[in-house]
């Protein structure tokens, strides 16, 4: 590899954007190939076979060798809601390896004295989220149960794919909460993904308990998800 | 909150490369049976024997340095075989009786 493909590659890697590195294995030649760009031929079969399913391999083309390498964006979370689960959230989080961003337009939860050293923004997550979209390796866990601040964000995590939606409240809270998302122009199936009650069932009483079912529901759905449908 | 830079082997390669180091990248390109690491794994190693990150759980990487200090001298990339089956085994065998092939290039 040349020190410009490793620049293009660790570039794209910066802006969560997948790509496909093909070496050919007899000359040493390197293609650098990041996602929605055309690649030719059954190279290009087997590059959006290896952006689906994330595994990189070794191929034979045309009775030459190839190694697919193939490197996904790393999964992120997104809070909404600078709540006391979110203060475990975020220190759970990263030991997991995962990037996690917090945001709550109530400037009395989004303080720096209870996030210390988290990213966070004391803003409504719409304007926020326009200069920060979500994408599909990004995991939306919203926990203020203020239909004003969570609605948009949960509204946007359906449309982008995210590979996790979760929202914090009792069945009755959701049951409202279907409605209004219904009223946004959401189907029953968009609605069905979105985990509620939040997190896995381990019978969580305490704040901490709770974040640490909802990252290992988000752990869950990372790893079990189905590629090929963003599922 | 994301890991530290250094843990990223690729960011490490670049840095060390525009530093003026020299550069050999080691990549692993097939496991059979329990390997520890999966395909694509990296390990990075300079022309002093530097190295950062892994391609097994530290069972050969000795080995994948020393014929990446080969590589960097004569810039001719390698593919590595190690397993159980390999006659290495006795030195640099993985224990967890898995096989890996490990690509090792000269960064240019």
């Amino acid at each position: 590899m040349r020190i410009d493909e490793l620049t293009r590659l660790n570039e794209a890697r910066a802006a969560r954007k997948a790509v496909v590195v093909a070496t050919d294995l007899a000359d040493g030649s390197v293609r650098i190939l990041p996602e929605g760009e055309a690649v030719e031929g059954t190279l290009g079969e087997e590059v959006a076979k290896v952006l689906r399913s994330g595994k990189a391999g070794a191929v034979e083309l045309d009775g030459k060798s190839f190694f697919l390498n193939v490197y996904l964006p790393p999964p992120r979370i997104v809070v909404i809601g600078a709540v006391h689960i979110t203060q475990a959230l975020a220190r759970l989080a990263p030991v997991a390896g995962y990037d996690l961003a917090i945001i709550d337009p109530r400037t009395a939860f989004a303080t720096e004295e209870r996030f210390e050293g988290v990213a966070i923004v004391a803003d409504w997550p719409e304007d926020v989220l326009k200069q920060q979209p979500l994408d599909a390796y990004t995991a939306l866990v919203a926990v203020t149960h203020d239909p004003k601040i969570d609605d948009f964000p949960l509204s946007a995590a359906l449309k982008t794919g995210c590979f996790y939606v979760g929202a914090l409240g009792s069945r009755k809270t959701h049951a409202k909460r279907v409605e209004r998302l219904k009223q946004l122009g959401h189907d029953d199936s968009e609605i069905a993904r979105i985990a509620a009650p939040i997190g896995l069932d381990i019978g969580a009483a305490t704040p901490a308990e709770i974040a640490l079912a909802i990252l290992a529901q988000i752990v869950q759905s990372f790893r079990r998800r189905d590629l090929v449908t963003g599922r | 909150m994301t890991a530290p830079e250094t843990l990223d082997p690729l960011k490490t390669a670049e840095q060390w490369k525009l530093a003026g180091r020299d550069v050999a990248l080691a990549t692993v390109v097939e496991t059979w049976g329990s390997a520890p690491r999966q395909a694509g794994s990296h390990l990075v190693i300079d022309g002093d024997g530097n190295f950062e990150g892994s391609v097994s759980g530290g069972c050969v990487e000795g080995a994948v340095i020393t014929e990446a200090l080969d590589v960097i001298q004569s810039g001719k990339a390698k593919m590595l075989d190690f397993g159980v089956a390999d006659e290495t085994a006795w030195r640099v065998g993985l224990s967890c009786g898995g096989r890996i092939k490990v690509y090792v290039e000269r960064l240019v």
